[in-house]
């Protein structure tokens, strides 16, 4: 098998005295797409998190294409990397947020063109033909010069979605894409997703929406007081759970 | 005829009066930018700075903003040459009121980059940008509009301020009028005058302001 998209080893993350995450292990190839469900506050915005860095942690390897991010290993000690290193290693993913957080005062295509500008270093005509070319993706290229003020929630977030695909990142986070929605405008949101899955972009993606995560998945996890309960392919783990937890879970999110 | 008098006298000293301006402009000018530029920094090391940095520059402008710019410029006048620093009286105005622009600058500042949503930050940090391209690209364009009320409104106290330099014997607008009056009596009318003037910069600065922000408003 080639090397996986992203392999996280043996991840522990404590906010204080409070441990998060307690040793997460978590394979994924090209291609795939896996759903992170769970009860809230058991650690899947924070697992997502580390993925690219934005939280520290305090255990543990993550890897995206073989690359371990933020740290190396020196003389048996764990170093954190130089924070440009960083920031590169931070563009081999892309992530969108439960509240879009698009920059209010660019224009949506120049939200899209900041990271093609400024980390990929690419000629301003090409970064505005490619930002053109996902926004039109996500059905917001007649909108491209409206400001995030001026667009519905629906609309931000799919911004924010070509903002993070069009760096052309190995992989992508989202984490809630939807559930800063009103109701009308979650399938518009979810019907982009559905299809950047579909032409095979590797995802790892939060998710309330059991319908969406049983669909769009090629793999469910299953996150329990920061440990994964259990994992599967969508169909195993939806009607036939293995355990209490889990059934209850699914019981309480009417699915 | 006290206001026909008045006119005339001013008219006959306007050399004097324009050059007491030019002062007075000039001064609040270089006061506003140099305040400016250090209130930036002092902004920055409050908002960015590692403890002991934050914890002296904290001391700094904590003790400039509760110091009356009065005793501010005294101190620079007369203090500094103690030490055998020889500022002339305009040189240790616009130090001291420079001083006072920059500690309100960094509260401005540091106010308005706390504002700011963690959101955006990791967004940009999402993307790939480093703390320098998220501050100059997402944070500073978003906190400068956020300023420019603020700062107008400092700038305005500036200019007002700069009229404590006469103490000193610094020749700016208002000890201009003020040695009008000694020759001619007219102190009524020509203190109507100064605050008058003072009144019309004021007020063009705040027009300024105004336009300024209309034309960087974020559209909604
Ligand atoms: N910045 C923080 N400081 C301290 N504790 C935090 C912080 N962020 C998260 N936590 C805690 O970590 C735990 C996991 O939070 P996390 O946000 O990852 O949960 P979640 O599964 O995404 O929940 P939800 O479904 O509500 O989004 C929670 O107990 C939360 O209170
Ligand atoms: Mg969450």
């Amino acid at each position: 098998m080639s090397v996986p998209v992203l392999e996280i080893t043996n991840l522990h993350k404590r906010f204080g005295d409070v441990e998060v995450l307690k040793g997460i292990d978590l394979t994924m190839q090209r291609g795939d797409v896996v759903s992170l469900i769970g009860s809230s506050g058991s650690g899947k915005t924070t697992l997502l998190r580390c993925v690219n860095l934005l939280e520290d942690y305090e255990e543990g390897i993550v890897a995206v294409a073989g690359e371990q991010i933020g740290y190396r290993q020196q003389n048996g000690r764990r170093v954190r990397l130089r924070e440009r290193e960083i920031a590169r290693q931070r563009a081999m993913t892309g992530m969108t947020f439960q509240h879009f957080n698009l920059f209010p005062h660019m224009s949506a295509i120049r939200n899209v063109m900041l990271g093609l500008v400024r980390t990929r270093k690419m000629p301003k005509d090409e970064a505005y033909a490619t930002a053109e070319t996902w926004l039109d993706r996500v059905g917001m290229k007649d909108r491209k010069d409206h400001f995030p003020g001026q667009l519905s929630g629906g609309q931000q977030q799919r911004v924010a979605i070509a903002r993070a695909i069009a760096m052309n990142p190995e992989l992508m986070l989202f984490d809630e894409v939807t559930s800063a929605l009103d109701p009308e405008l979650v399938s518009e949101v979810l019907a982009v997703v559905k299809g950047l899955a579909a032409d095979g972009m590797t995802m790892l993606l939060v998710t309330h929406e059991m319908q969406f995560a049983h669909d769009v998945s090629d793999r469910v996890v299953f996150m329990q007081d920061g440990r994964i309960g259990e994992e599967g392919p969508p169909d195993t783990l939806f009607h036939n759970p293995k355990s209490e937890r889990l059934a209850a879970f699914l019981k309480s999110s009417k699915f | 005829m006290e206001i026909a008098q008045a006119l005339e006298v001013i008219w006959a000293a306007r050399w004097a009066l324009l050059a007491g301006l030019g002062n007075t402009i000039l001064i609040s000018v270089l006061s506003i930018l140099m305040g400016t530029a250090l209130g930036l920094v002092v902004g920055l090391i409050l908002t960015y700075g590692n403890p002991v940095l934050r914890f002296v520059v904290r001391l700094y402008s904590d003790f400039l903003r509760g110091t009356p710019v009065f005793v501010l410029i005294l101190a620079c006048f007369y203090i500094l040459s103690v030490v055998d620093i020889q500022l002339s009286a305009y040189e240790a105005g616009i130090f001291a009121l420079t001083l006072f622009c920059s500690s309100h600058v960094g509260e401005i500042v540091l106010g308005a980059l706390k504002a700011i949503p963690k959101g955006q930050t990791e967004a940009a940090k999402s993307v790939g940008l480093t703390f320098f391209g998220t501050f100059f690209s997402v944070l500073l364009p978003q906190a400068l509009r956020m300023i420019l009320p603020t700062w107008v409104t400092t700038a305005t106290e500036i200019v007002k301020a700069s009229t404590l330099l006469s103490v000193i014997g610094v020749v700016e607008l208002l000890l201009g009028v003020q040695q009008v009056i000694a020759r001619t009596f007219l102190s009524l009318e020509l203190y109507f005058f100064a605050g008058f003037v003072f009144f019309l910069l004021n007020f063009a600065i705040e027009k300024a302001g105004r336009f300024v922000e209309r034309k960087v408003a974020i559209p909604s």
